[in-house]
């Protein structure tokens, strides 16, 4: 069952972002800084944690999953380091996500050559 | 006697002709419905080189050197070459004509640039300033994507109404020498800005820039859209081309029947998945070479407007708000019996 709730939540996150990006103007870049600030608002709001709770990966693996991971690592910071967490907790709690980004797009870079688009 | 006429236009009183012209263009115009008509398809689409913009310099290279052959020229014969390409600073020109070792004026009309280098070459021919002229222009998909919008590694979505950046360089030689083709006149273009932002959306952007030149240069030649066999835009796309023919309404001119555009013809949109068309200034410059003079040559057409569109953006005027002014160069082609 988590398999099945993870597959139709993911696909509907992304389904929905679709038809932004079919339907507006709004370019690629910002219908992901909308995303990963959703995430954190819903994360505030004590929703996206019950939500990904029942999706699993389908909740946190989209862009929204990140908004909520930095709000969950800064409210941790500041409840265990006070004001300083603020600037300090984004980060550490995504730090997996972005450090492995960083070194899979680079190897990806060093094999890959680009293609034309077909 | 002075040459000009009406406002924004120059009819020759000695017309220069076209002596020869080349295209060379990438493998996707190579399967459209005009593939066979080119002169040189890539097997690759990076013809060789390690970068999409290397790529495009030898594009721009190759199209000039053939066009010099097939005109009977040699390279000293020409006097000034009219270059110009989308990318920043003109890089693809200026790398890529570096060995031809001749006088160059770069030039930048985005894609309206195949009009804007044929109309001096025109001039430089006509008021004697040169025996020979080449006027060339390009653009690459990929490098033009990077320039613009998105590297290709980023795999962005394209919208529908995006246009598809032709990959090819067409070449022409402009001279005194007498052949089937002349550019009796030409009617240059204003910036016009109608305020609009997509930058996904070209021809929305470009149509009011053709639909003014278009009508000044029926008003200052004192002509209809029947006077021509073909007015032939550059790279309006189906969305820009119906914009296109509102406007033209509202000015009193109906060019429905005798309008062509470059960038509707060069590919098949539905098998080839490139949306609203084709753009660049390699668009109108190859079609114009491979398809348009050969009917002027044989006589099947008497007389086109020749209005290739440029989008006047770059990534900077865009993400600081600014819109998209768009300017169109009206070239009147005319065969010669």
């Amino acid at each position: 069952m988590d398999y099945v709730n993870a597959f139709w939540i993911g696909g509907l996150i992304c389904a929905l972002v679709q038809i932004l990006m079919e339907k507006t103007k709004m370019l690629p870049g910002r219908i992901m800084v909308l995303l990963v600030c959703s995430g954190a608002v819903l994360g505030a709001l004590q929703i996206y944690q019950p939500f990904q709770e029942f999706a699993g990966a389908g909740a946190s693996v989209p862009l929204l999953g990140f908004g909520n991971t930095l709000w969950k690592g800064i409210q941790k910071a500041v409840d265990s380091d006070g004001f300083i967490g603020i600037f300090m907790g984004g980060f550490t709690a995504s730090a997996v996500g972005i450090s492995a980004a960083l070194v899979f797009g680079y190897l990806a870079s060093v094999i890959f050559q680009p293609k034309m688009k077909k | 006697m002075s040459q000009t006429i009406g406002t924004q236009s120059i009819q020759f009183d000695q017309a220069p002709y076209i002596l020869g012209s080349a295209s060379i263009v990438g493998t996707k115009e190579g399967e459209g419905p005009l593939g066979k008509l080119f002169d040189v398809v890539g097997e690759d689409d990076k013809f060789g080189e390690d970068t999409w913009e290397e790529a495009e310099s030898t594009l721009q290279k190759e199209a000039a050197s053939l066009a010099i052959g097939k005109a009977g020229l040699e390279k000293d014969d020409i006097r000034y070459i009219f270059g110009g390409d989308l990318l920043g600073q003109n890089i693809a020109t200026t790398f890529g004509l570096m060995e031809l070792n001749i006088p160059l004026f770069g030039l930048y009309g985005a894609c309206s640039t195949a009009g804007e280098s044929l109309s001096i070459a025109a001039m430089s021919v006509a008021a004697g300033y040169g025996e020979q002229v080449l006027a060339v222009t390009s653009s690459h998909f990929a490098s033009a994507e990077k320039q613009f919008r998105f590297p290709l590694e980023y795999a962005n979505q394209r919208p529908l109404s995006a246009t598809w950046t032709v990959t090819g360089s067409g070449a022409f030689i402009v001279g005194k020498k007498r052949t089937n083709v002349r550019i009796t006149g030409i009617t240059t273009g204003k910036v016009v800005d109608y305020g609009v932002k997509d930058s996904m959306n070209m021809g929305a952007a470009m149509a009011p820039a053709a639909c003014d030149t278009i009508s000044q240069n029926l008003m200052d030649f004192n002509r209809q859209p029947q006077d021509y066999d073909k007015i032939i835009t550059g790279d309006l796309g189906t969305v820009g081309q119906e914009i296109l023919f509102d406007l033209m309404k509202k000015k009193g001119f109906d060019i429905s029947n005798v309008h062509m555009d470059c960038g509707i013809e060069i590919f098949d949109s539905e098998s080839q998945n490139t949306n609203a068309g084709g753009s660049g200034c390699g668009c109108s410059a190859v079609t114009l070479s491979a398809y348009i003079l050969p009917q002027l040559e044989k006589g099947t057409w008497k007389r086109v407007l020749f209005v290739p569109t440029g989008a006047l953006l770059s990534t900077v005027s865009f993400n600081e708000g600014q819109s998209v002014p768009g300017i169109a160069h009206g070239v009147v082609i005319e065969h010669a019996g």
